[in-house]
This record gives structure tokens, sequence and C-alpha cells, in this order.
């Protein structure tokens, strides 16, 4: 309300006093039109199913030991959906994530089981995994903003041709890690907290901090916002959206290496429906699918609400299919609520 | 469709029509005749673009009546128009570019029968619109969006045609055509008018007003000054003096009275670009403000953005102080100290979610670069101050730049341009959807900019713009500059004279 009225006192005459009707802003309400705020939404739907998974579930799902299932399993998919923040602030799409994660696993693992042999050091293979999967993610800038090919056909068309090229590689065979040391540094706990955790975590941070206090978060917005207004102001439109498919690929790779870890293996079967599951998480923690909106916290809070979602109807013996309808009725639920928000939001100020 | 007797077919009586503001039209009578070419005529904001949404149903008349064939009608929707038989050719045409010109031409009321498509009565029917309009050559099954604009605007028409259509009202047809097209326009309008269609006819040609048209109406400060006058027989100086003294609530600052010799700060020789301009040369000293008249359609916009760098040029240079920019490159143009305000404020310069400050540091984010970061308090103050300096309202950097009047959100472009400490300023239609109120102001900013050395080049529809702000001013027409002198020695009628008919008078 106060800021309403504030808004007629400043568009008409200049006030006589100095600034004395500048809205004051309270610190609890600055922190309201912060993040926490435009997440409000998500953050109760969150608390709701928190309280769903606890009467239902009761000591098993409140462990500290489901806390962290819950947090190892959404942290492949959450560096990814961190990636994909980006390309969709910036007015893109890519729909090749999951296939790029699992060519980049089975690159890596056929280098370290066939071409270099079992002494191969495990940071060798996270190198090459990370390396492919960016290269991945270059090509699909290149053909985006220099290529002028739709992203969603481009990304669609590298769908099909990475997760062919794994199955090539890999023989459509599983293949086992035995390096040793990757394991031991992926697969343990650090002070009780599992290290694919500890990776979702500092992807987030420095996810959250590139969108929000660098240049390249800034120019992310300004491209996905108003493509014309950006190239008008001299920012390098095509360059820039190359590098945000880059990024979004090298965190494909960071995913490769978690689910190597995870699952002791590489795989052409790795990453199936990502791309789905990533988009989701996005849309639902309240980016624009056209671009030049979004935040980080939002896509953290949705990976969560979709692990939970899962965790919670697995405690509870329900079916993977019954699973896949809460997720779609969450997905529409979710979208529809945070455009709610966002009028109401626009109609104040 | 019977050819009635020379009587009324439309008569629009003390129609006006409000926008928060602004009275659009203050009382404007026309009178349409069965047969006739009514030709329109008004300077840019006479008045009469609302007209024509009135008379097409966009838009609700707060006051006055419409009479049609002697019957007040209302018109609350396009649709209600459409089925009185009034037909409205837009400038930008809304065709369906996808589409082939039969689905076009009978778009919204398709022949089908039990839900199909009736695709051959849609072609057969296609076909006789196109050669009843003396173009059998284009081909119903083509795709709009490979035909030219001459070709567009024929399938525009048979689209009204497609419908008993009474009253065709064309807005600036001849804008996009070339002379032959234009000729070629003018026997399908006479065909038309001969069948008792009566068209209302919009152009700044007085040649082409001369050649189809029977009767004027001009308007002036949203009303009618002059009705019925003969198209063929009243002087052109008649015409323009109806035109022009427009009544202008606003003030220009006084001009810098200063001969600019010396160097030039911008330097343009002979720029062409196929189709839109050729061989342009001028350049703009430090201070000096220059402006740009021409036609919709003259090359203006398209000038513009190639000095910018925005679209490339065939041939000629560019320069900015003495040295060559980089032909078709705007982060070059940025970097010698270039700086556009785009023509569409809201589609080509602005973040329309993003704060204030993001569109004010948008252009300089490097400044405020330490490594890779952003250092917001910094930028933050910096843009606090340009938008001080620029007196923007309400000032609070935070806010949206979507919740800002357009005369601020001008002013939040400029600050951008400001703040990055640009030697050259392009402005195009500076004060486009500005409130007269705000206008004052930011004519005074932009001469205020000037003096503190700032080379100033500005394009405006609005003739009187052009010459109160500049200090030389530059006439435009087809493309080529026909006129180049100082401000104070040429006046409004002169320069409508020069776009309109080529000539001073």
């Amino acid at each position: 309300m106060s800021d309403s009225t504030a808004t007629v006192a400043a568009s008409g005459p200049p006030p006589v006093g100095p600034d004395d009707s500048a809205p004051e802003v309270s610190g609890l309400r600055k922190v309201f039109r912060g993040s926490v705020g435009r997440n409000l939404g998500l953050v109760l739907a969150l608390v709701i199913l928190i309280i769903v998974g606890v009467v239902t579930g009761g000591e098993r799902f409140a462990s500290v030991d489901n806390t962290l299932t819950i947090l190892r399993l959404g942290s492949v998919i959450g560096v990814v959906s961190i990636g994909m923040t980006f390309v969709i602030i910036g007015g893109g799409i890519d729909l090749s994530v999951g296939a790029n994660v699992a060519l980049a696993s089975v690159w890596a693992t056929t280098l370290a089981t066939q071409t270099m042999g079992e002494d191969i050091h495990w940071i060798i293979m996270v190198g090459c995994a990370i390396l492919v999967a960016t290269c991945v993610g270059l090509v699909n800038g290149m053909m985006v903003a220099y290529g002028k090919i739709a992203p969603f056909i481009a990304t669609l068309a590298m769908l099909a041709a990475a997760r062919g090229l794994a199955e090539i590689i890999a023989d459509r065979k599983t293949q086992i890690i035995t390096v040793r040391g990757f394991l031991d540094s992926f697969g343990s706990d650090v002070f009780g907290i599992p290290v694919l955790v500890l990776i979702f975590a500092v992807v987030s941070v420095i996810g959250w901090i590139l969108l929000n206090r660098t240049t390249f978060g800034r120019r992310t917005f300004a491209v996905g916002g108003n493509a014309e207004a950006a190239r008008l102001a001299g920012i390098r439109v095509k360059r820039h959206t190359l590098w945000l498919y880059a990024l979004l690929g090298s965190t494909c790779g960071v995913a490769a290496v978690m689910i190597m870890a995870r699952t002791n293996t590489g795989s052409s079967t790795h990453g199936m429906l990502y791309e789905l599951d990533a988009i989701a998480a996005v849309v639902i923690g309240g980016t624009l699918l056209t671009g030049g909106r979004g935040t980080i916290v939002g896509t953290v809070i949705g990976v969560l609400i979709f692990t939970m979602l899962n965790n919670i109807f697995t405690l509870n013996n329900l079916s993977i299919s019954a699973q896949a309808i809460a997720k779609g009725v969450i997905i529409v639920v979710a979208v529809l609520l945070q455009q709610r928000i966002a009028d109401r939001s626009r109609a104040v100020t | 469709m019977a050819t009635a007797a020379p009587t009324h077919l439309m008569t629009m009586t003390g129609i006006v029509k409000l926008f928060p503001g602004v009275r659009a039209l203050d009382g404007v009578d026309l009178d349409v005749q069965a047969g006739e070419v009514h030709c329109l005529l008004g300077q840019n904001g006479a008045g009469k673009s609302t007209l024509i949404k009135v008379l097409s149903g966009a838009h609700q008349p707060d006051e006055g009546t419409i009479h049609w064939i002697g019957q007040p009608v209302k018109l609350p929707t396009p649709m209600a128009a459409i089925r009185l038989g009034i037909a409205t050719i837009y400038q930008e045409l809304d065709l369906v570019n996808d589409l082939t010109v039969a689905e076009n031409i009978t778009l919204g009321h398709e022949p089908s029968r039990l839900g199909f498509a009736e695709r051959r009565t849609e072609r057969t029917s296609a076909v006789a619109l196109l050669k009843r309009l003396g173009h059998p050559e284009i081909s119903p099954t083509s795709v709009v969006g490979t035909l030219p604009a001459a070709g567009k605007q024929i399938v525009s028409m048979a689209r009204a045609l497609s419908r008993d259509v009474k009253l065709m009202i064309m807005d600036e047809p001849s804008a996009v055509l070339d002379q032959g097209e234009v000729a070629r326009l003018f026997e399908v309008i006479r065909d038309l008018t001969a069948n008792g269609v009566a068209v209302i006819y919009i152009s700044h040609r007085l040649e082409e007003i001369r050649a189809i048209g029977d009767r004027v109406t001009v308007l002036k400060d949203g009303r009618t000054v002059a009705t019925g006058l003969p198209a063929k027989t009243t002087p052109t100086a008649d015409v323009i003096r109806l035109m022009t003294g427009r009544n202008i609530e606003y003030v220009f600052p006084p001009r810098s009275g200063q001969a600019f010799t010396g160097e030039p700060l911008l330097d343009v020789a002979g720029i062409s670009r196929a189709r839109e301009f050729e061989d342009i040369s001028f350049s703009v000293h430090p201070g000096e403000v220059v402006g740009l008249a021409g036609l919709v359609g003259s090359g203006r916009s398209e000038i513009l953005e190639t000095v910018y760098g925005a679209r490339r040029y065939d041939s000629g240079s560019v320069s900015v102080g003495g040295k060559a920019l980089h032909a078709g490159s705007v982060p070059a143009s940025v970097g010698a100290g270039v700086g556009l305000c785009p023509e569409e404020r809201k589609g080509q310069a602005l973040l329309l979610d993003q704060s204030v400050v993001s569109n004010v540091t948008l252009a300089s984010l490097r400044r405020f670069a330490l490594g890779p970061f952003l250092r917001r308090r910094k930028e933050t103050q910096a843009a606090t101050r340009e938008i001080e300096t620029l007196d923007v309202r309400p000032a609070d950097p935070q806010r949206d730049a979507r919740t800002l009047s357009g005369g601020n959100q001008q002013k939040v472009v400029l600050a951008r341009w400001l703040l990055k400490g640009c030697r050259v300023l392009l402005l195009d239609e500076p004060t486009r959807g500005v409130d007269v109120g705000a206008r004052s102001e930011l004519y005074a900013l932009i001469r205020e900019l000037a003096s503190s050395g700032v080379a100033v080049l500005l394009v405006s529809s609005e003739v009187p713009e052009v010459i109160g702000l500049s200090d030389r001013v530059l006439v435009l027409r087809d493309g080529r500059i026909v006129h180049d002198g100082p401000a104070e020695e040429i006046d409004e009628s002169e320069v409508l004279g020069l776009v309109m008919e080529g000539s001073p008078r």
C-alpha cells in the first residue's frame, strides 16, 4: 500500500520536502521485495510438501539420512538446472542436456578403461567429461547464435546426435569405472555431507554470483529480455549466446562426473529425460520461458520440490506412474501461481 | 454493388476523441460520397490515424455522430465496420505471411462445407478478385511472404473486396511503392470508384493527391480546418497554409547562434543502401543539432541506423572525429562514442522488466566491472547521478522501466548515453509517445547536451520539431537529400513543400 501512495506523490509535481515522500523501505520489506519475496509461492509449496512428507512418512521422512538422500538425488539434475537457468533467461532452450551428460560420461570412461588403462589419474577423467560436454555446448551455441537455427531445433538435433555418438563410443555397454581415487573422491562424505551435495551447493552459489553480481549475468538478462535493445546498446549478443550454451555444456560435464560417481559407471543411457526435468525445475522456479527474468534461488527450490516429491512417493510405495501425474499437475499449478504473483507485483509497482 | 446516386455515403460530424491528457480529435467533420476519392491531409499528429481508427471501429469516439447512408450508426468493433462495408488497408499490412494469397484473401470467412475448407472455391474467387484489381499475374497459391510490398497491398485490397466493401480507407499506400507501382495502384482505385466504391486516401505527396483525388479534407490539431476542397485545382500554397501553424504548446530552447566551422565530429560521406537511400553526405559539428526531415519511407530511420552500424552500407564511409568507423558494427560505433536513441523505445531500447539502473548502465557495464564482477554500488551511484541530472521522475533507480511514462523512459535512454559519455547522439523520433508537457523539457535537455559539445543528429516526423530544435535542417525525399541549409532560413511550409512535392512550394 505505501508503495502505491508513493507513486502518486512522486509522479505529480515535485514534492515540497526533500524526498520525505520517498517510500521508507524497512528491513523486513526489503527481504520480501528480494528473492525470498519473489519466490514466496515456491517456499510455500516446499513447506506444504514437507508437511505432507512428515504426515505420511513420519520419521522415515524427517530423518537426517532421508534429507541427505533427497539432496543427493537432486544434486545431479540440480547442477544441470543451474546451467539451464542461464540459457532460458538468455532467451534460449537446450533439449540436449541429457544426451550431453551421457556422451560426456562414456567418453570419459572409455578414455579411462580402454585408451589409457587403469593407472590414469581420476582428474583426467573429470577434465575429459567437462571438456567434451562444454564442446557440445559450444556447438549448440554456434548453431543457435551464428547458424540462426531455432534453439529448439538445433538442440533437438544435438539430442539425437549426441546420444547416438554415446552409443557408438560405448558400444551400448555399461562401462564400470575402476579408476582408483575417483570413487574415493566423489563417493565420499565431507563432515557427513555427501560430496555430490557439496558440488551442487558450490555450483548453485557460483551460479548465483555469476547471474547477480557479474557483467555476464547482467548481459544475460539484457539479451533474453530484449535482444534488439541489447544489440543496439553495443552488447555482442551472438557471442554472449554462444557463451551461455557453453556454460550449460560445462554444467552438463559436471553432472556427468556426478552421475558416474553415483552409479560407478559410464553409460549411454545416463541422463535420460534430464532435459524435461531440468526445464521443468527452471520453469517451476519462476524463470520465464521467453527469457529476461528468472532466479537461481527459484531453480534450486524447483529442483528440491521435484526430488522431494519423488521421495515422498517412494516412501509411500506409490507407483512411478502416479509420480509422473503428480509432477505434471505441480508444473501447471506452480506456473499458474507464479503468474498470479507476478501480475500482482506488477500491478503494485 | 449498385452505383448509387452521388449521395452522402458516410458523414461524420463533431467527432471528439480523448486520450489521457490529449484531445486527439477535437471536432472532426468529414463527409464521403459514393464513388469519390477523398484525400485526407494533415501533418503528423494532426489526428489522421485516430480518425481512421474511429472509422474502422478500433476506437470509440467520445462525442459526435457517424451517419452511414443516412442512418446513424455506431461502430463498437472492427467487425461492425467490416459488416457495414468499411475496409481499412493499413500501412503495416495485416496479412499472414505464411499463408497463401487465396487463404489470406478469404481469411475470417473461408468458404467451407461441413468444416472442410473449399479450396477450389477459395482459389477461383481469389483469381477473380485479383483479375478485377488488374493483377492477374499474382498466383493465388503463392505464399504472401514472398510477394513484394506492392503485391501484398493488392492482396490486402482483394481481401477487402472479398467482402462487399463500400468504403476503402488507404493509409499512405504509396509509402512502400515505386512510381510504376503507384501508377498501377491508381488504375485500380479508378476502377473501384467507377463501380461506386468510395476511397479515403491518405498521403503526404501532393502530386498523388492531384492525380487521383476528387476532394480534400485538411486536419490540424484534431480539427477539420477545410473540407470539400477540389483536389485538382486548390493551389499548393493554400493547402500547405491550412496544414501549418499548428498550435504548439511547447517551446523550443534558443539555438546556439554560433557558426559551425572547423572539423566536423560526425562525417558521413556518400553512403548508399540499395532500395533505401542513395549518396547521403552530411556532417555534424560538436555542439550542433542537425535535423533530418522526410516522410515515412524516405529512408530517415534507415540512415540513422546505418550511421550507427546497425545496418551495413553498400558504399561510402562514416567517420567520427576523423577516424573511419568499422562498417556495420554497433560495438565499434559505441566504442567511438556514438549513441542511438531508437525509434521504437520499448522494442529497441529498453529492458522493460529491469530496473532503471540496469537500463542506464547497459552500454557502460565494463566501466563498473572489477574483473568479472559488477560493482553494484558504484553502478547505482552513477546511474542515480544521471537520472537526477535528467530529472527522471520518480527518481527511484530501482523501479522497473515499464512503470515510467514515455517521457521519463526516453530520459532513461538518454541517460544511458550520457553515462557512456558519448560524443555523437543519434535521436530517432525522440518525442514519440511523449506527452506535451514533457516535450519542452526534452527539447531543453537535447539543446543542453549539444551545448556541452555533443553532436546531435535528429530524425522526426514533426516538421516544427525538426526546425525548432535544429541548427541545420536536411530534407529527404525518396532516399536522397534535397535540401541542406540553416534552420533559420527555412520555414515549416517550405519543408512541407519539399517533402510533399519536391520543391519549396
